[in-house]
């Protein structure tokens, strides 16, 4: 979809005077069966998630494949080199897998190590970020979300998305301020 | 000593307007500041010019700081002998710094992830600059385990790396878990600290008003635009990151007493050690991250985001945790003699009435047990100067309690003949006192370089934060753009 000015359109946003309005007007787009769309504010607004119509982040599966491929590393990294290749007799203490709660500690930090990487670079991954620039970027009054102010934006990727649809409902829930975004 | 009103003015004034709730809560930020009020404080910290004090303070630590790393280097490059070690005492400032230091990061984890995982609205106050605290302290733990193992260019023989010879770390060894903790503990909570500041970076991004500015916030704050789409995947891994701290953070002085514990000196060899440690930890941290908050409170006026509840309940923590240390220094007492061993007994009744006598008169008794009791009265809580005494004596306190446990265990071995005492050199003296200007120039630098508060976390505590809320008759909260309420 192009402007007359022949530039392509990303999506209409429109700007909320608050938190409540927000939740308000994302739970009428949600009825209205829009798929790619957001709302963006400073924080995180409780109880956002079921007004968009999300369901739980499954980022905590892959924090648990983390932790338990960091158990295994540090298990095969302490039982290799103190039973096989370099069994060490420290204060006549057997080598064998019996002395396995002096190895609990090492096995322990890389369990929490592993899963503290995985669920960083996993958000990230999953936010899709880092990016440097964003077409939501391009709208001036935009630079506020970091601060006050809390938007919606529907995308013109969207398979109900038309000008007047969105429009037309971003003014009804309230939204001020509404505009299409460039994609460039 | 507050322009603000206190939070027993500020139910009175709310009560007044609006209808009575004995049970009100006080609000954690004060003067019903709004969003666009909180980003303007606390960004304005990092975008003003730098304040003469700030410029002052600094150039008194750093200077502090280089000597430090003169010592440091000298010590590196001349031997382990210009410390104040000797037979019996191989151990001394060297170790009691690192467990000092290590301790006094804890506070900074407990505050980011355990008050989280309780719901302590009141930590996004003091998150940020707590965490910051943290990683500093690390740091200057860091350097003693590295430099007192002599030959500095060897360290790498701590690390499990296959090479020529096949020797391997002895993981059934303490000091080699400790390796492994430390280092994780720092890691994980650089990966929290920039987790928690990324949506800010993006407030500073959108701020700024040079390109270079920009750039580089832009960079940090990896393109954030908060987006629930984006809140949702950040908060799980907020989450989780708080859960896996909790369990970290006790292990990391659990694994750093275990290297006393599994010791056969009397007053190491000890089963209460982790536990002690931990409370002590605590204990000291809080302390610290008060001594750090109260001066930042006053010279930036963040009076109405670190409000006395904040200190209150700061306050309270240190009275607990305090008490718990107190509780264990009495049961090692009677632990000693319940054992009927006649070394353990000797080493505590040394303890007390030995050479290093004060050390534990003033330094454990006075300062870690005595001085927190204070806290029992709510006209203390409140009054920022004794607040700032009583958290002066813990630091101390803490200090002299590594000294004792790590000297006072070594100085009389099993046979009078090999007793000796420690006597610090000056460069035992100036490597500590280096740390201190490390510390407190990093932290100088953080508050002026990165926003100090969490600002899109306090934000949530604020009522209009809420999805729900319905502004009372008289007063809308005030809308994007709009201007500050008086």
């Amino acid at each position: 979809m192009r402007t007359p000015s022949g530039h392509e359109v990303y999506g209409m946003a429109a700007e909320y005077p608050s938190a409540a309005a927000l939740f308000e007007a994302a739970k009428r787009v949600r009825d209205a069966g829009f798929k790619r769309w957001d709302v963006h504010s400073p924080y995180p607004i409780h109880g956002m998630d079921e007004a968009m119509g999300l369901k739980k982040s499954w980022l905590s599966a892959v924090v648990l494949a983390g932790g338990i491929s960091g158990l295994l590393t540090a298990a095969i990294m302490e039982f290799g080199p103190s039973s096989f290749l370099y069994p060490l007799t420290v204060h006549g203490k057997p080598t064998n897998f019996f002395t396995v709660p002096a190895f609990f500690p090492i096995m322990f930090e890389l369990t929490i190590l592993f899963s503290a990487f995985a669920a960083f670079f996993a958000m990230l991954i999953m936010n899709g970020l880092p990016r440097l620039h964003h077409p939501i970027f391009n709208w001036g009054r935009f630079s506020r979300v970091t601060n006050d102010a809390f938007f919606l934006v529907i995308e013109a990727r969207d398979p109900r998305f038309t000008e007047i649809e969105a429009r037309n409902l971003l003014e009804k829930s309230g939204g001020q301020h509404i505009t299409i975004i460039h994609e460039d | 000593m507050d322009a603000t009103p206190t939070a027993l003015e500020m139910i009175k004034g709310e009560a007044a307007t609006t209808v009575e709730r004995p049970l009100a809560r006080v609000p954690l930020v004060l003067n019903k500041r709004n969003f666009s009020w909180l980003t303007e404080r606390i960004s304005g910290v990092v975008e003003n010019p730098a304040p003469r004090w700030w410029w002052v303070t600094f150039t008194i630590t750093a200077t502090v700081a280089t000597f430090g790393l003169f010592c440091l280097g000298y010590q590196i490059s001349t031997g382990i002998g210009t410390w104040g070690l000797n037979h019996p005492v191989g151990w001394a400032w060297d170790i009691t710094n690192f467990v000092f230091w290590i301790g006094i990061g804890h506070a900074g984890t407990l505050i980011s992830a355990i008050l989280y995982l309780l719901h302590q609205k009141w930590r996004t106050s003091i998150n940020r600059s707590a965490e910051a605290m943290t990683l500093f302290a690390v740091i200057c733990a860091a350097i003693f385990p590295g430099v007192h193992v002599g030959r500095v260019w060897m360290a790498w023989y701590l690390a499990p790396l296959p090479d020529n010879y096949g020797i391997w770390p002895n993981f059934r060894s303490p000091l080699v878990w400790d390796v492994f903790a430390v280092s994780t503990y720092f890691t994980v909570s650089v990966l929290f600290w920039y987790t928690g500041l990324i949506p800010d970076l993006a407030t500073l991004r959108d701020r700024a008003t040079s390109k270079i500015k920009k750039l580089l916030f832009g960079i940090f704050a990896c393109g954030w635009r908060g987006s629930n789409r984006n809140w949702r995947h950040y908060e799980m891994a907020y989450l989780l990151l708080a859960g896996l701290s909790t369990p970290l953070v006790l292990s990391v002085h659990s694994v750093v007493s275990f290297d006393f514990a599994t010791s056969i000196l009397p007053t190491w060899h000890s089963t209460i050690f982790p536990p002690y440690f931990v409370a002590g930890a605590i204990f000291g941290g809080f302390a610290m991250v008060l001594t750090l908050m109260l001066p930042a409170r006053a010279m930036f006026k963040l009076h109405d985001i670190i409000t006395p509840q904040h200190i209150d309940k700061m306050a309270k923590i240190i009275l607990l945790t305090g008490s718990f240390v107190a509780y264990a220094y009495a049961m090692e007492f009677f632990t000693a003699w319940y054992s009927g061993n006649s070394y353990e007994r000797f080493a505590f009744w040394n303890r007390v009435f030995g050479p290093y006598w004060w050390y534990w008169w003033v330094g454990m008794l006075f300062c870690n047990c005595l001085s927190p009791q204070l806290f029992w009265f709510r006209w203390c809580r409140r009054n920022v100067y004794v607040v700032y005494f009583v958290c002066m004596c813990v630091n101390a306190g803490m200090w002299f309690e590594r000294f004792i446990i790590i000297v006072g265990g070594l100085h009389r071995d099993f046979i009078p003949s090999s007793w000796r005492m420690f006597y610090p050199t000056w460069v035992d003296i100036w490597t500590f006192v280096g740390t201190l200007g490390i510390f407190t120039s990093l932290f100088l630098l953080f508050i002026r370089f990165l926003p100090m508060i969490a600002m899109s976390e306090v934000k949530i505590t604020l009522p209009e934060a809420d999805a729900h809320y319905a502004p009372p008759s008289g007063h809308h909260p005030v809308a994007a753009g709009g201007k500050e309420r008086p």
